[in-house]
Order: C-alpha cells, then sequence, then structure tokens
C-alpha cells in the first residue's frame, strides 16, 4: 500500500493556518514569488483580500484595520522590492506596537544570496524593523511558523512579524498543523501580571500625592478597550487629572473635566505644567518618548514616578523612574482598582482642591486659542466645524503627519480608544490615506476621516484609486496651506525664515484629481461656506477629498521647543522673540 | 560625577535558540542603539535543546547596561540574560594562540616565558612555536605583551567566555 501523500501546498498551508489564526482580510500586492499564495487565495472565500497600489499602503492599512480593532492586521507582498516597499510600514507599526504580520514572498531557497530577480534579503533588512522575522526553509515548519507569528505578534508589547516564504515553500507539499491553544512559545513569555507589591506601593505613593497627574499612553489603547474602562474608573476614584500622549488619546474621555488634554510639544499649557509641578506622576503604557519630556534634565523635577509598562525595555530608558511595574495596562489598572478600594485609603483633599486651583489657573490661559475673521479659514476652526459636524456620529479619524497631525490631537475630541490612528514614533507622511482605508475596510458603515495636509497626501495619493476600488467612502479632509506647514513652522522658528523648499509648487488640483480617481472632490476657501463642504462631504456615500484652503501662515501652538522644558512653552506667535531657541535645542529634531 | 554616569565594563551571558540570524539580531541591536561590545563569544551550548551561549563584555552607565540587559531580553529566541558582574562572583577565561618566529636566545627565551605563563606549545618547528595560553585577559594580554619582544608575527584570541561560581546553571 502507498503511503498516503500528504495533500496540501505551502500555500495552501498557509491560507488555512491564517483562517485559523481568525484573519478575515489580508492586504497586498502580487509578484512572482507570492503566485502560489494569490491562487490558493484565488480558490477560496473565507479571506478577503484587498489590493492596495502600493506595499508601504498595504502595511499601513494593517495598521488602521489592526488600531480600529485591536485584531492583528495581515500583510501580503512579493519578493524583493515588494518587500523594501513594507519597510517603512513595519518600522512605523515597530515605533507606535501595532500588530502586523507581514508575509513576505522570497525567491526559491536553492537560489537565494545568488543575486535572482527580485530577491533581497529580506530578514536582514526586516531584522530592525520588526519585533521578530522568520525565513521558513521548509514547509514542514510553515504551519508552526504562522501560528507562533501571530503568537509574538499580538502579545506583550505587539508589533509586526515578518514571514519570509520562499516559492518552492510556498509548492511543496505538506500537512497542517493547527495552533496549540493556548500557545506555549519556548522562550517569549511576556509578563502580564504585576508583582502585587509593587501595586500596593504604586496605591500608597498615589493616595499620598498633594500634586499628582496620571500620564496615559497607547499601552492602555493595546491592552484592549477593557483598559480604557478600567483607567476611568480608577481616575475617577482618585478624582485626579489625566494627561494623554499622542498615541494614548481616547484612553481617557476628552469630555470629562478631569482630562487636561494632550501632552508633550504640541500639548495644552495645563497638561505640561501639571507634568512640570506634579509631585507624583503615574504614567500607564506610555514611553517618557522625546516629543514628551522636551529637556530631560528638566522633565518633571519634583515628582516620584511610577512607570507601568509591559516592556521592560521601555523603563529606565530616557527617565529613571522611582516606582517601575512591568505588566499589562489592564491587568494593572484592575489590581490598581481592587487594592484601592480594598484599603480605602484617604487623599489628601486640601492639597488636590489646590492643585486643582492650580491646573484651572492654568487652563484659564486657553493655550489652544485662535484669532478666526471672515477672510481665510484657520485650521483650527476648520477641526473644530468638522468635530462639531461628526461627533454624534460613530467615526474615526486618521492623519497624516504635520502641522494638521498636531490640530487634529488638540482640536478633535476623542471619547474612546481605537477611534484615533496616526502615526506617533515614525512620524510617517503618507500613513493617513492607507489607514483609514483599513479603518473602512474594518468598519463598513463607519464615517472614517483622514485629515491631511497637502504635502502628506501626495505621498500615498495612488491608494485613491484602492478606495474607489473597493467603494469606500473615505473623506480626506485637506488642511491646504500649500506649504509643508511643519517644516516651514520650524524654518520660521529656527532657522531665520528661509524657507528652503518647503513650498509646495505644481500642486494638483485635487478636486480634479478625486474625480480622475471616481472620487467626489469638494473645494472651500471661505470661513462662511466651511460647514456646508463639510456636511456635503458627510452626506455622500462615496469616497470624497475636500480641498480646505487655509490659513498658509497659521502656526501649530503651544510649543515647547527642541531642549526647552515643560514651563518654557510658546503659547502663540507674540511668544517667541522673548525665548531665542537654544544651539543645544537646535540640534534635536 | 554621580554614580549614574559611571561607565563599567560589565559581562553578560545571553542563553539564546541555535538559529540562523541569532547573532545578526544581537550584533546589530549593539550598533543600532549605540552600545559598546568590547568581546564577544558565541557557541552552541546543547545541542539536545538546540541553544548556544553567547558572552558580551560591554561597558556602559549603569542605566545603559539596565537598558542592554532588557533589550536583550526583548529578542524573541533570548531565553535568559544574566548579568555576571552584578549577580555574585564569576570567572572569565581567555583562550590565545600565539605564533612566534625567531631562533637562539630569543627562541629560549619565549619557550621559558610560555612555561611561566603554562602556555602549551601546540605547533613547532625550527624557527617557530605556536602557543596555546589559557586566563583571565589580564594575563593573556601580559603574555602576548612579552611574546612581543620575541618575534611574535601573530594571535589570535577567543574573547571571553564566563560563569557564575557555585553550583547555580545560567
Amino acid at each position: 500500500m502507498k503511503p498516503e501523500e500528504p495533500a496540501t501546498t505551502g500555500a495552501d498551508l498557509l491560507v488555512k493556518a491564517l483562517i485559523d489564526e481568525e484573519v478575515e482580510v489580508v492586504f497586498g500586492y502580487p509578484g512572482g514569488a507570492v503566485l502560489p499564495i494569490y491562487d490558493s487565495l484565488f480558490k477560496q472565500n473565507r479571506l478577503r483580500h484587498i489590493l492596495v497600489r502600493h506595499e508601504q499602503a498595504a502595511v499601513h492599512a494593517a495598521e488602521g484595520y489592526a488600531r480600529s480593532t485591536g485584531k492583528v492586521g495581515v500583510v501580503l507582498v512579493t519578493s524583493g522590492p515588494g518587500a523594501t516597499n513594507a519597510v517603512t510600514g513595519l518600522t512605523d507599526a515597530l515605533m507606535d506596537s501595532i500588530p502586523i504580520v507581514c508575509l513576505t514572498g522570497q525567491v526559491p531557497t536553492h537560489l537565494i544570496g545568488n543575486d535572482a530577480f527580485q530577491e533581497a534579503d529580506t530578514t536582514g533588512i526586516t531584522r530592525p524593523c520588526t519585533k521578530h522575522n522568520y525565513l521558513v526553509k521548509a514547509v514542514s515548519a510553515l504551519s508552526r511558523t504562522v501560528h507562533e507569528a501571530f503568537y509574538v505578534a499580538r502579545s506583550g508589547r505587539p508589533g509586526p512579524v515578518v514571514i519570509d516564504l520562499p516559492k518552492d515553500v510556498l509548492m511543496n507539499k505538506y500537512d497542517y498543523v493547527a495552533p496549540d491553544k493556548p500557545v506555549q512559545h519556548k522562550s517569549y513569555r511576556p509578563q502580564v501580571q504585576p508583582e502585587l507589591a509593587k501595586i500596593e506601593q504604586a496605591i500608597e505613593l498615589i493616595a499620598g500625592a498633594k500634586k499628582p497627574v496620571f500620564y496615559t499612553g497607547g499601552g492602555v489603547v493595546n491592552s484592549g478597550s477593557k483598559a480604557s474602562r478600567l483607567l476611568a474608573q480608577f481616575v475617577h476614584l482618585t478624582g485626579y487629572p489625566i494627561t494623554n500622549t499622542l498615541m494614548g488619546l481616547g484612553t481617557f474621555p476628552a469630555s470629562d473635566k478631569q482630562f487636561l488634554g494632550m501632552l508633550g510639544m504640541h500639548g495644552t499649557y495645563e497638561a505640561n505644567l501639571a507634568m512640570y509641578h506634579c509631585d507624583v506622576l503615574i504614567n500607564i503604557g506610555a514611553r517618557f518618548d522625546d516629543r514628551i519630556t522636551g529637556k530631560l534634565t528638566e522633565f518633571s523635577p519634583h515628582s516620584k514616578k511610577i512607570h507601568i509598562d509591559i516592556d521592560p525595555s521601555s523603563i529606565n530608558k530616557n527617565v529613571r523612574v522611582d516606582l517601575p511595574i512591568v505588566g499589562d495596562a489592564g491587568h494593572a489598572l484592575e489590581e490598581l482598582i481592587r487594592v484601592w478600594k480594598a484599603k480605602q485609603p484617604r487623599t489628601d483633599l486640601k492639597a488636590l482642591k489646590a492643585w486643582w486651583a492650580e491646573i484651572d489657573g492654568w487652563r484659564s490661559r486657553n493655550c489652544l486659542a485662535y484669532k478666526q475673521d471672515n477672510e481665510t479659514i484657520k485650521p483650527q476652526y476648520a477641526l473644530e466645524r468638522l468635530y462639531h459636524h461628526i461627533k454624534n456620529r460613530d467615526h474615526y479619524i486618521t492623519t497624516e503627519v504635520g502641522q494638521h497631525q498636531m490640530w487634529a490631537a488638540q482640536f478633535l475630541k476623542f471619547e474612546e480608544p481605537n477611534r484615533w490612528m496616526t502615526s506617533g514614533g515614525l512620524g510617517t507622511m503618507g500613513y493617513g490615506l492607507p489607514a483609514a482605508m483599513g479603518v473602512q475596510i474594518a468598519h463598513r458603515e463607519a464615517l472614517v476621516i483622514d485629515v491631511a495636509g497637502e504635502a502628506s497626501i501626495m505621498m500615498n495619493i495612488q491608494e485613491l484609486s484602492t478606495v474607489a476600488q473597493y467603494r469606500l467612502p473615505v473623506k480626506i479632509f485637506i488642511l491646504n496651506n500649500q506649504y509643508m506647514g511643519m517644516v516651514r513652522q520650524w524654518q520660521e522658528l529656527l532657522h531665520g525664515g528661509r524657507y528652503s523648499e518647503s513650498y509646495m509648487e505644481s500642486l494638483p488640483d485635487f478636486v480634479k484629481l478625486a474625480e480622475a480617481f471616481g472620487a467626489v472632490g469638494l473645494r472651500c476657501h471661505e470661513p462662511a461656506k466651511l460647514d456646508d463642504t463639510i456636511k456635503e462631504m458627510i452626506g455622500v456615500n462615496r469616497p470624497v477629498v475636500v480641498d480646505v484652503l487655509v490659513d498658509k501662515t497659521e502656526n501649530c501652538f503651544p510649543m515647547i521647543p527642541s531642549g526647552a522644558a515643560h514651563n518654557d512653552m510658546l503659547l502663540g506667535p507674540d511668544d517667541k522673540a522673548a525665548k531665542p531657541m537654544s544651539e543645544e535645542g537646535m540640534v534635536l529634531v | 560625577m554621580s554614580p549614574s554616569d559611571l561607565v563599567s565594563g560589565h559581562t553578560i551571558s545571553v542563553l539564546v535558540d541555535n538559529e540562523p540570524g541569532i547573532l545578526a539580531r544581537v550584533v546589530g541591536l549593539f550598533s543600532g542603539r549605540g552600545y559598546n561590545i568590547e568581546s564577544l563569544t558565541v557557541a552552541e551550548t546543547d545541542a539536545k535543546e538546540n541553544l548556544s551561549r553567547i558572552t558580551i563584555v560591554t561597558k556602559g552607565t549603569p542605566m545603559i547596561i539596565e537598558q542592554i540587559k532588557a533589550q536583550l531580553d526583548r529578542l524573541v529566541p533570548v531565553h535568559r540574560v544574566r548579568d555576571l558582574t552584578v549577580e555574585g562572583p564569576h570567572i572569565e577565561r581567555e583562550l590565545a594562540l600565539v605564533k612566534v618566529r625567531g631562533t637562539g636566545d630569543k627562541r629560549v627565551e619565549a619557550l621559558r616565558l610560555a612555561d611561566v605563563f603554562r602556555a602549551k606549545v601546540i605547533d613547532a618547528k625550527t624557527d617557530s612555536f605556536v602557543f596555546e595560553v589559557t586566563g583571565n585577559s589580564d594575563k593573556v594580554q601580559t603574555f602576548v605583551g612579552l611574546m612581543e619582544g620575541l618575534g611574535l608575527v601573530d594571535v589570535g584570541r577567543t574573547g571571553i567566555v564566563a560563569m557564575s561560581r557555585g553550583g547555580e546553571a545560567l
């Protein structure tokens, strides 16, 4: 009797493994090395493939999908240029801790190292820009590797994982291996549960605070929506003020009176001064990024610092903390609440009252104020009006990178997590449109808006074609100031107003461009017509590009100049003369 | 200078899966983050479990050393990271092969010093020796230094391997 032949090719195994990992959508672009996978995809209807127009966009789309759902985003690209084009997206996902599994094609194993057509050392190139990567050299290892990759991508601090798949591995046959439940990885077991003794110490510190502030970030989002509910519960139990990082917006309801707004370089005056003057700082799931801390030696100089993070390498990296707690944000919050309730600590109400009075004093500076006239639209005004019209709808926001991104963070309010997709760590122009596609794929009925600048949007403008193909009613809200606004702002503040290469010459007609791609194009330059334009945008169940011509010279304030401390903010254009930038600060980006 | 600015040397042992690319991951981490590698040794130590042991000698402030350890520990194929310098007494050894060419008095003197350093002769021709010397890095360095005046032509060093004292495994 003939031994039974394994029935499944590597490509079929792969598709089966993806389905077992509960993947619904794959963002990709075909090519020679991945043809067997595309053939397998063709023969099934469980997995949906979204054809992007550039591999970078595939990764950003998967990021938008992942960030808005909490699931792992999946990318499929071919070897060589397919893989190298994905590198920016992978780095972006690494910096912002977004769970991604990226499948890359590779030349057949016998050709690896021969400089074959469309060969690149993908595992070598992506080693520093992934959480982990694999080169699958035999089909026997394929299903196990895929399951492990999903485990690594989603557990601990999430991140992108690349699986490099030589073509012969995809064509050879082997038996499928189902995932272990629960997965037992031989070496990677992140610490999720915090140490109880440290939680008790934290409660003691928190309860004894006279000038406390919570500072929470993307780690709370990654922990799942329950973590944000627990955060709100704990913050309400204490009655303390809270600020969010750019990545953490939505982890605490923006409309809550305990919320101080975003902190950092373009954060609010009250948030940054609270950080500077606080005596106990409670960091949950944020990483003391340089955009947050400003000048390190003067960062929150009077505080005892508690840092809860699932990644031990984030602790004591930039800022030395007094009480490091390794663990998942949600688990830590659960414990904090439990211990707080058990101990019923008495907080210093008198001191807290004085602290809130101080904070209210800073709030009354109204640091986000701007002057709207009847002539030109201020970008801040455009976003305030946008928010007015979308706030009662089920909506998701993505952004590109630059001034518009910071204004969006300041003027759009986020009441829950997973609603705000932005490129924080890497600052990738061109992120917003593909990310919005990914969000819209996951939330077909929701209103998905990419708040864009006219420079950023050009970086992945080709994705309008994807948007058209899948009839994704994504809205692209361009704040068009005809400059790379953030570059121009820095040139104004740091380089004597020499606007070297930051003016956007030869911009396309965005209305015609939209129409060329089968989308709706709208334009608005009068403040009086802005509301109607926004309403029209929302009302159309098709992709819309809105070209909002805004004040060309408006700068983004408040601002902590590079190398300055939190108590050294520029509140507006009139502030800058008094405080020249230090040489030291100019070196920083 | 405060103690937190003091740069000191650390010997770190890392137990890793013996798989392609693991050394590149470790070395890439050091180069990518601007850490220093003074010595690096790696070889398979457990064929059954397919594990390798990497010994790294590095230097940095306490905060940097803490970062290095945390970053190493974060790599998926890394099983264990131990800082031998801070975790109790440990021993370090290095092996060097030292080739010396010469005749007459110098040749006799080289052989005599090799004896003092308990270096073994592992190859000999009428006008050359290859010595094998083991010990801590200081001893190896001293021996190599002495040979410089006696016709040293080639040195190969393994870098440091290290282990904690006592009965505990890594």
